[in-house]
């Protein structure tokens, strides 16, 4: 589904942008495109050492705990709300980069004051999921779960887990800063004195980015 | 497919629709529930073999991905040269993957069939301890 470009018009004969974006989004692009393969290195890597393993953990064994109520006995149910967070903020964001276009300041702050707010709130729901499995005696180079088989388990999967989630954790805690100084600087004025959100729209992708690595990081750790 | 206004500096200006949007964060978030239920089934009964259900969670995931990508970071609504030098490195994905899995597994093959000692450890249960007394400060 690309666009539909008039006929006949010659992109590379310079003078325009042959991607039809502005250069900055462009570039956006590609340094997601290299976070991508960072964050695949990590996956990867993780499915080699997995691979390489007689036996593993069971997710469904480890992540069975939800804050207030404890041990719920229902399997993944505060990482799928985690997941639900991270998706709704991904829509948030949308919405303000949809109202950036539009040129509505005062629909732009609200949509980005619902990402940041959702960042937040995933962020918050990892500090007590590292804080419960802290506790439960999983850390970097502990691990207490057994194997799926009840056979005694490496350090790999705690090392895993701690190591990719907080990396991911860690763009989440960006993507939120960033979006924190895009909603200054959109109730400040400046996008609307330059006449257009691009900006916004650069934030969008890094956050939508983050969400798409969630993903990944979901299927990884919490459904294989 | 969008509308599309460009500017004279050759900026394209694509409409956001929010109905799209909407119908994006319902298709995520079906799959999502589906790819659970399918998780929290097999935990409690078994249902299925676990290669299949695996199949199943990365085309699953795969789908999610395309959805995030083509519809919420617009991709799907650029001109094709620029879906093409994003999507053709991104294959390299394939390879790494298989690869890399497979020298996984063949280590794991390799070292059962030659270190025998390995294979037994590995394949030793763990005896059951009763449950230790909730130590002080641990969370619910």
């Amino acid at each position: 589904m690309s666009q539909a470009i008039p006929a006949g018009q010659k992109w590379w004969s310079g003078g325009k942008s042959p991607f039809n974006v502005e250069y900055g989004k462009l570039m956006m692009w590609y340094f997601l495109m290299s976070d991508a393969f960072t964050f695949g290195a990590f996956l990867i890597s993780y499915g080699t050492i997995r691979f390489s393993s007689n036996g593993w953990p069971d997710p469904n064994h480890v992540f069975r705990s939800f804050p207030i109520v404890g041990e719920m006995h229902i399997p993944l149910a505060f990482v799928s709300l985690m997941t639900f967070i991270l998706i709704m903020s991904s829509v948030t964001m949308v919405l303000a980069v949809g109202n950036g276009h539009a040129g509505n300041k005062r629909g732009v702050a609200i949509y980005l004051g619902w990402t940041i707010l959702g960042g937040i709130a995933f962020l918050s729901c990892q500090a007590w999921e590292w804080t419960h499995l802290y506790h439960e005696g999983a850390w970097w180079g502990r691990n207490p779960f057994l194997n799926m088989d009840g056979s005694q388990s490496s350090t790999n999967f705690t090392n895993f887990f701690f190591t990719i989630t907080g990396f991911h954790g860690f763009h989440v805690f960006s993507g939120v800063i960033i979006n924190i100084i895009m909603l200054i600087m959109t109730l400040q004025g400046t996008f609307e004195r330059r006449g257009h959100y691009l900006m916004i729209e650069k934030a969008g992708l890094y956050w939508h980015f983050v969400d798409l690595v969630w993903v990944f990081v979901f299927t990884c750790f919490y459904l294989l | 497919m969008s509308e599309v206004h460009v500017d004279a500096a050759g900026h394209a200006e694509p409409t956001f629709s929010t109905k799209a949007i909407w119908r994006t964060f319902w298709i995520l978030l079906i799959i999502t529930v589906v790819e659970l239920v399918l998780a929290i089934v097999y935990y409690e009964s078994h249902f299925l073999p676990k290669h299949f259900l695996n199949g199943l969670f990365v085309i699953g995931t795969l789908a999610k991905a395309f959805f995030i990508v083509a519809e919420f970071m617009h991709l799907g609504h650029e001109i094709r040269n620029l879906i093409l030098t994003i999507a053709i490195p991104a294959l390299l994905f394939v390879w790494f993957i298989i690869a890399f899995l497979w020298d996984g597994n063949s280590y794991k093959n390799l070292r059962n069939n030659y270190d025998r000692y390995h294979l037994e450890q590995s394949q030793k249960k763990v005896e059951q301890k009763e449950p230790e007394a909730k130590k002080p400060g641990a969370m619910e």
